[in-house]
């Protein structure tokens, strides 16, 4: 049974149906709705580089013959029965349960944020109608003070806020009014980025295309129609238009099933093996789980050969495989038709160099390279990646050639 | 590595003056690191927030951050920052002598 049928969910069904092609297993996704978005195309909405429409595909359209899809919202899991309670009635029980449903946005856990103003001068690139309105906010802004507001980890994609505020700068630049826009990145975290090499860099290029940064403001408040950010030390930072990224949650369902999920809704998974620490045969793959790995859809990409493989051990009695490395890789749209590339895992942060070896892409550093890197991704995210093939050159665990390790590694935020 | 006395007693901290073997601490270390960071008096308040983080640390090998330090601690965000202005999940980590709180990446 996988809860959830968006990347890990969907990979996670069509992996495990190549590796039990017979009737031994069945294998059931459930979801909410019909509607697989491909999230990474949500940063390029506002600017008008994507349409809406182009980044919807059905869900059940992804699954390999043999996966069923059932459409309910879920009501909880009881961990004790190994069944799953859904909102249409339906109790299913199951043997091996995979939980990948992701992160939500908890819009309400910000005092003010959707009040006064939203949708107006407050705006989220997060989903789908908060990026198609950011669309038309933007194209009538004729300037005045932009705010970009991470209000706090974990977050999908952490370096999506960055790649926003960098975009910003190169969209007024064609549009000519770069001189009449102010650009501020506002953060909880004490610089740019957690991971000191990936930091500085980061902060260099926010430096050169004159975007102002605030660290450790924790929002408190957002008043819309006053245009203003309130931290709860009660600093204030101004704004004309606001683009939050908002708080995340796990799925709602998961604080409804008793002994599942932590106290934002993830689900306690050991790092390694990708089984949850609520109860042996419940496995986590993507964002739902806890683990100090980006929130990426790379990072279920990398899970998803591990997780299969620890079910298979896990449903022959053998000992789990402890393989899963954390391995990130992300590309770092940085405006003007570039990007920078960015693979690291739990012990080794991002450095320079090249990847996946000696040649290859650069690696921390802008080029055109890797921003065609990351246009070419949509259709290997459809074709390659949902359909749980690997992709050439792009192994579950981090590759160490081409990587340059002399830069000073620092400790991770 | 660098070190320090706090009540006779020498302890290991890394660079940015976190702990970095939390068995070194002791309760009356408290109330020095504390006003080395601005906080001249340790009331019940703040003892509910020190104890909590250091739960926390033993109990799951991390402190929490702030959000989930105002879900669980039992002491409201807003007043969290009040007790420790500088940043609660931080200065209450020091002050705690546990290691700074990993937060996510």
């Amino acid at each position: 049974m996988i809860l959830g049928g968006g990347t890990g969910g969907t990979l996670a069904a069509n992996r495990l149906r190549r590796s039990f092609p017979g009737e031994e297993l069945e294998i059931t996704v459930v979801d909410g709705n019909d509607s697989h978005l491909y999230q990474p195309g949500l940063l390029f909405v506002p600017f008008g580089l994507a349409k809406p429409g182009d980044l919807i595909r059905p869900r059940h359209r992804q699954l390999n013959a043999g996966v069923a899809f059932h459409q309910s919202e879920i009501d909880r899991v009881d961990l004790d029965a190994d069944t799953v309670f859904l909102a249409d009635g339906s109790a299913l029980g199951y043997d091996v349960l995979v939980v990948a449903t992701g992160a939500d946005l908890l819009l309400a856990e910000t005092e003010g944020l959707t009040g006064p103003g939203w949708g107006q001068k407050v705006h989220t690139f997060y989903s789908l109608e908060g990026a198609a309105a950011l669309a038309t906010a933007l194209a009538r802004f004729e300037g005045g003070r932009l705010v970009v507001n991470m209000v706090d980890l974990p977050i999908k994609c952490p370096v999506a806020p960055l790649e926003f505020a960098f975009l910003a700068d190169w969209y007024f630049h064609k549009r000519g009014i770069r001189d009449k826009v102010e650009i501020t990145y506002v953060t909880s975290l004490d610089g740019a980025f957690t991971k000191a090499i990936c930091n500085r860099e980061l902060s260099g290029l926010l430096a050169e295309k004159g975007i102002e940064v605030v660290t450790e403001f924790n929002t408190g408040q957002v008043e819309g129609e006053a245009g203003r950010l309130v931290s709860y030390d009660e600093r204030v930072v101004d704004f004309d238009l606001a683009v939050v990224v908002p708080l995340h949650g796990g799925a709602s369902y998961v604080g409804r099933s008793p002994g599942l999920g932590d106290e934002l809704g993830f689900v306690p998974t050991d790092e390694a093996t990708l089984q949850s620490k609520a109860r042996p045969n419940v496995f986590v793959i993507g964002d739902a789980s806890d683990l100090r790995a980006s929130k990426a859809g790379s990072v279920a990409h990398f899970q998803g050969d591990v997780l299969v493989h620890n079910i298979e051990r896990f449903l022959a009695d053998d000992v789990l495989d402890a393989s899963f490395d954390g391995h990130t890789n992300c590309f770092i749209e940085s405006g003007f038709g570039k990007a920078l590339l960015i693979d690291f895992n739990y012990d080794v942060e991002p450095v320079s160099g090249h990847f996946p070896g000696r040649v290859g892409l650069p690696l921390l550093k802008e080029s055109r390279l890797n921003h065609l890197g990351k246009l070419a991704f949509q259709s290997i995210y459809w074709h390659v990646l949902l359909p749980g093939r690997d992709i050439p050159l792009l192994d579950s665990a981090m590759p160490m050639a081409g990587k340059r390790l002399d830069s000073p590694v620092a400790e991770s935020g | 590595m660098p070190t320090q006395t706090y009540v006779d007693r020498d302890v290991a901290l890394d660079e940015e003056g976190f702990f970095t073997h939390p068995e070194q601490w002791t309760e009356e270390m408290a109330p020095k690191i504390a006003q080395q960071e601005g906080i001249p008096e340790l009331t019940e308040r703040h003892w509910q927030v020190i104890r909590f983080m250091r739960s926390e640390y033993f109990s799951k090998g991390s402190g929490p951050t702030v959000r989930v330090l105002g879900k669980t601690s039992g002491v409201p965000i807003k007043e969290l920052y009040q007790l420790f202005p500088k940043g609660p999940a931080k200065i209450a980590a020091k002050i705690a002598g546990i290691p700074k709180p990993r937060g996510c990446i």
